[in-house]
């Protein structure tokens, strides 16, 4: 059976016709053309496909796209801001390198979204423990987490200098 | 992923009804963390998911010092790990919260779930026997309770008949001077099924022990209590010469199998390791 699902991505409202059985994950790129989430394992492992519902990680592919209905949706594509600037994390992902094939990057950059809106000074056992659901086969972690990192303590001083302002 | 019928029933006799209707293909869906991946890669055949999701009633977690905590079938894992009164009061059940799946999957997957699964590794199992605590569930004559230790009946099977629904737990508040653990081994820290699990959960007068409880994962078709390991504590000093007579007759207490995580004899001595670890980590954690 197909219904008419409500999804709710990045801020925009959009009516896509989905079959019962069809996950989050494949709504999302084949439905709503925003493929940079991306399909790793298809079975929770490896956390590629992260996405925030309702601003909690979860894997999209471990979701049916029924159950999103009225759900707020983020994905990668709507990480920079409206005027185009790349997020704190994307900024520090390109200048520290943080990412070799990419293909796992959406993903870590929504887990660790999340992670900093949690807690803004993780230490690296918080960031190891948050990202320990998102795996990446090429570099290692690292600079993953010299990056978020970097970005962390950014996003500190952007907040302290609003807050002064 | 193969073509299944989705229901959304809005209260338990009518998903109870359409579980029965629909026969044995038919599931019930809460978090789906494993169901769906089951449905993906063809171990189980599906033909209906009913999705619990909208009916009211079990979505709540409530905590009453007399009575314990309590959960409902749609409470998240992760919803549990988070709660600092559960990490303070019960570090047994919130470590094995922690090493389950991931973040991602915690957000999804339910206790309840976890439990009716029925996995003889599943993590919340163990601590959750060690604890005594009471599952609660729907049969079209009435609920039901019964203790946690007796609703598996073997991989994958509980006593739960077709039409019947977890609704959720009660966990005991802890007796007074009680001291708990749970150690989960296995080869990496994150997204990993237990090689084993151990839960132990007793009270303490100085060092003398009572109304211990010992619960063992992976190590038999369900997730089984170490009763002559419990014997041993019971009423001893837990000086070394006990816990160590306690390990290696938890080991005794198991009927561990051969697979690809590891050898039987490999989890029987694990069991014995993890054992006298649990005890010494419980009295530790209260020293």
């Amino acid at each position: 059976m197909k219904q008419i699902v409500e999804l709710i991505i990045n801020g925009d409202s959009h009516d896509v016709i989905v079959e019962e059985h069809r996950s989050l994950l494949d709504t999302l790129r084949e439905e709503a053309g925003l493929t940079g989430t991306k399909k790793g394992c298809d079975v929770g492992d490896c956390g590629a496909c992260t996405v925030l519902v309702d601003g909690q990680p979860v894997n999209a592919c471990l979701m049916l796209a029924v159950e999103a209905s009225g759900k707020r949706v983020e994905t990668v594509e709507g990480l920079q801001s409206a005027s185009g600037a790349l997020h704190p994390l994307q900024d520090a992902f390109m200048r520290h390198g943080a990412s070799q094939c990419g293909f796992c990057t959406p993903g870590i950059l929504m887990m660790a979204r999340q992670l900093l809106e949690e807690n803004p000074d993780p230490t690296d056992e918080e960031i190891r423990f948050g990202l320990s659901g998102n795996i990446c086969r090429c570099t290692g972690y690292t600079k993953i987490f010299d990056a978020i990192r970097s970005a962390a303590q950014e996003m500190r001083t952007t907040r302290e200098t609003e807050v002064t302002l | 992923m193969r073509r299944f019928a989705y229901h959304e029933p809005s209260t338990l006799e009518e998903a109870s009804k359409l579980l029965v209707e629909l026969g044995d293909d038919a599931y019930v869906f809460a978090g789906g963390t494993d169901l769906l991946v089951e449905i993906r890669e063809r171990l189980r055949k599906v033909s209906h998911l009913v999705n619990i999701k909208s009916i009211p009633g079990i979505r709540d977690i409530s905590w009453d010092p007399a009575t314990g905590l309590t959960l409902g079938a749609l409470v998240t894992a992760r919803q549990l790990e988070t709660l600092t009164g559960v990490q303070q009061t019960y570090p047994n059940f919130a470590e094995a919260l922690r090493s389950l799946g991931s973040i991602q999957v915690r957000n999804r997957a339910t206790v309840v779930g976890n439990i009716c699964r029925a996995s003889p590794s599943a993590d919340t199992i163990p601590p959750l026997i060690a604890d005594g605590a009471i599952i609660h569930y729907y049969t079209p004559q009435g609920m039901r309770r019964m203790p946690l230790s007796e609703f598996f009946t073997g991989p994958g099977r509980t006593v739960l008949k077709r039409g019947e629904i977890a609704t959720g737990i009660i966990l005991p508040a802890p007796e007074a001077n009680s001291v708990r653990a749970y150690i989960k081994h296995g080869r990496r820290k994150a997204m990993e099924l237990a090689t084993v699990g151990v839960a132990v959960s007793f009270v303490r007068e100085g060092n003398r022990c009572s109304q211990a409880r010992i619960a063992l994962g992976a190590v038999g078709p369900t997730v089984v209590r170490a009763t002559g390991a419990e014997a041993i504590l019971n009423g001893s000093l837990l000086d070394d010469d006990v816990i160590d007579r306690a390990g290696v007759q938890a080991m005794n207490d198991c009927t561990p199998i051969s697979n690809v995580r590891a050898s039987a004899d490999y989890r029987r001595e694990m069991v014995n390791v993890l054992t006298r670890r649990a005890v010494r980590t419980a009295l530790e954690a209260t020293a």
